[in-house]
């Protein structure tokens, strides 16, 4: 279990390396953000995967983190010992508040209500008219850190975001197996067994909902800093919506299955969209086949052909 | 004589226009099995319901270890001591059978807001999860999937986790539910054996079970409790034959 997701980050490792024949900033521009979505990713896996707790709002979480970022670059504030925890507060008190309504529904009343969270993040984004409204917001300078610059320096950057992804990762690894997890994840089987077993579910669900959302935030510092630009674009529906589709993509509750579906999702948007304009055209139904055919995504995939080829190539039974 | 564990002052709910629960005033003393029998939509269930706290009632009281617990919720009963199996299985079914055991533990010792350390590999946890499943005689299967488990086995499961949780009083909603004949003999052998250490309240169809195992039995009928006695005293109460156990016992 623990040899696929080394392979994936030692795979992110060694890009840059590989990137150095080729045309290294489109590359390292391409994967950094792809490890930056995984991380929020991770957070909604956390979520969906292992609460059945479908959150439609999850852009806010980035939208809130990026945001933060820029409008204290914008007053002379650049230094990522105060941006970051700001942007990781911003977004867990926004994850915290909502949660404390949304997680009084469930099932489709859930989704619904994560989205029109979302959707009033994205409109008060819209109307900050002294940080840009419609038109978003560039950061003329991007973070420091002790005063000095390492996002700055791409390659430097880009390894600050793969430790941050290793990070979260295990972070979420040990969340799901930990006491807490357990009840979690008791939850989703069972929510009424768990009321009787002594278990005030709402509260773990509330927290897992504001550790979430703190993923995202800290997802949001790192795309400002990665863009130079913060718009309402971060926290339309269909970013959250995409979201949901890298992580049931990749296959859900699985925690790495979060990072391949962002990894597959991005880099077959990037090779359709070099095809043809409508490469949606392409990508959609291509989508539609993965969820139809294979149940648990990517991963799933993955494990049933390898159970076909061990059946294959299995000894004859004598 | 102790406080009674259990009282049930006035309690009454409807369903619409349908009384369920009517003027129902009723004990569970310290120690004792106490078997509650009716017919079908007699309003057992829901009368469980209402101790244990999924259900509302309309008016009356239910007062635990002589506290008032009306207004509390489920998990706060249950944080009291109040532990109940369901008619219809209730488990995890994602859960290895011992998982399902560790979490009632895990409910009574220590703190579940605990993010680092791989809860399966506690021993704290597990030591008595294996110890209430030795109980009930799944030793065998502590790591099979609770979801894969036979019907048998998932209702001596739902009384392993319900005794994990040490409860102060164990409310039983016809564990012998569409048991087998074997399976129903060996949950006997399991209750009897569990008889004495905990107060239990037993909700059951199985007569041949409640007559061996109770130490008082109260009837309800429509809502309402017909009588309250000893097994004896129940069997010759010509109103109980009646209205109830006329069709089943010769």
């Amino acid at each position: 279990m623990t040899r696929l997701p080394t392979a994936i980050f030692l795979g992110f490792a060694l890009l840059p390396a590989a990137a150095a024949f080729g045309t290294e900033t489109y590359l390292l521009d391409l994967f950094m953000r792809v490890m930056i979505f995984s991380i929020a990713a991770l957070g909604l896996d956390l979520l969906v995967g292992y609460g059945a707790l479908v959150s439609f709002g999850h852009a806010a979480f980035i939208g809130i983190g990026a945001y933060a970022v820029a409008i204290l670059a914008s007053h002379g504030i650049n230094e990522a010992l105060i941006s970051l925890p700001v942007a990781l507060i911003a977004a867990t008190a926004f994850a915290y508040l909502t949660g404390t309504i949304c997680l009084r529904t469930r099932g489709v009343y859930f989704i619904m209500i994560t989205l029109a969270f979302g959707q009033m993040a994205f409109f008060l984004a819209s109307s900050l008219a002294p940080y840009g409204g419609d038109d978003g917001l560039t950061m003329h300078a991007r973070s420091t850190l002790f005063g000095l610059s390492p996002f700055k320096n791409e390659r430097l950057f880009y390894y600050i975001v793969l430790a941050c992804l290793i990070g979260c990762y295990c972070l979420c690894r040990s969340l799901v197996v930990s006491r807490f997890g357990r009840v979690f994840r008791g939850a989703r089987e069972n929510a009424t067994r768990m009321a009787t077993l002594g278990f005030d579910i709402y509260r773990y669900q509330l927290a897992a909902y504001a550790i979430s959302g703190a993923l995202g935030g800290l997802a949001g510092f790192l795309l400002a800093n990665a863009t130079d630009f913060v718009s309402p674009a971060y926290m339309s529906w269909q970013r959250s919506g995409e979201l949901i589709i890298m992580i049931i993509l990749g296959g859900l509750g699985t925690l790495h299955g979060a990072i391949i579906g962002t990894l597959a999702y991005s880099l077959l948007g990037e090779y359709l969209s070099g095809l043809t304009e409508n490469w949606k055209m392409i990508f959609g139904p291509l989508l539609v086949l993965v969820v139809l055919l294979a149940r648990g995504g990517l991963l799933g995939l993955a494990g049933q052909v390898a159970a076909w080829w061990r059946k294959q190539h299995a000894e004859p039974q004598p | 004589m102790t406080a009674p564990v259990l009282q049930l002052e006035g309690l009454n709910k409807n369903f619409g226009g349908l009384a369920v629960t009517r003027n129902v005033n009723f004990e569970v003393a310290a120690g004792e099995l106490h078997a509650v029998i009716g017919p079908n939509g007699a309003g057992k269930t829901t009368l469980i319901n209402q101790i244990s706290g999924l259900v509302a009632p309309d008016s009356g009281r239910v007062l635990f270890a002589s506290r008032d617990v009306t207004a509390l919720s489920v998990p706060e009963r249950a944080a009291l001591g109040l532990a109940r199996s369901f008619q219809i299985t209730s488990i995890l079914p994602g859960f290895s059978a011992i998982e399902n055991v560790a979490l009632a533990v895990q409910a009574r010792i220590g703190t579940s807001f605990r993010f680092f350390g791989c809860a399966a590999a506690e021993s704290a946890l597990n030591a008595p999860a294996l110890a209430a499943l030795d109980e009930v005689g799944l030793t065998k299967r502590a790591d099979a999937l609770a979801g894969h488990l036979s019907h048998g086995e998932k209702r001596a499961l739902e009384l392993a986790i319900a005794l994990a949780m040490q409860p102060k009083l164990l409310l039983l909603d016809e564990p012998m539910a569409g048991a087998g004949r074997d399976e129903s003999r060996r949950l006997i052998a399991v209750l009897s054996r569990l008889k004495g250490r905990f107060p239990i309240l037993l909700v059951e169809h199985d007569m041949t079970a409640v007559f061996a195992l109770a130490d008082r039995i109260s009837v309800l009928l429509y809502g309402q409790i017909l009588t309250s006695g000893t097994p004896d005293a129940v069997r010759a109460d010509p109103q109980v034959v009646a209205a109830y156990l006329g069709e089943e016992m010769e």
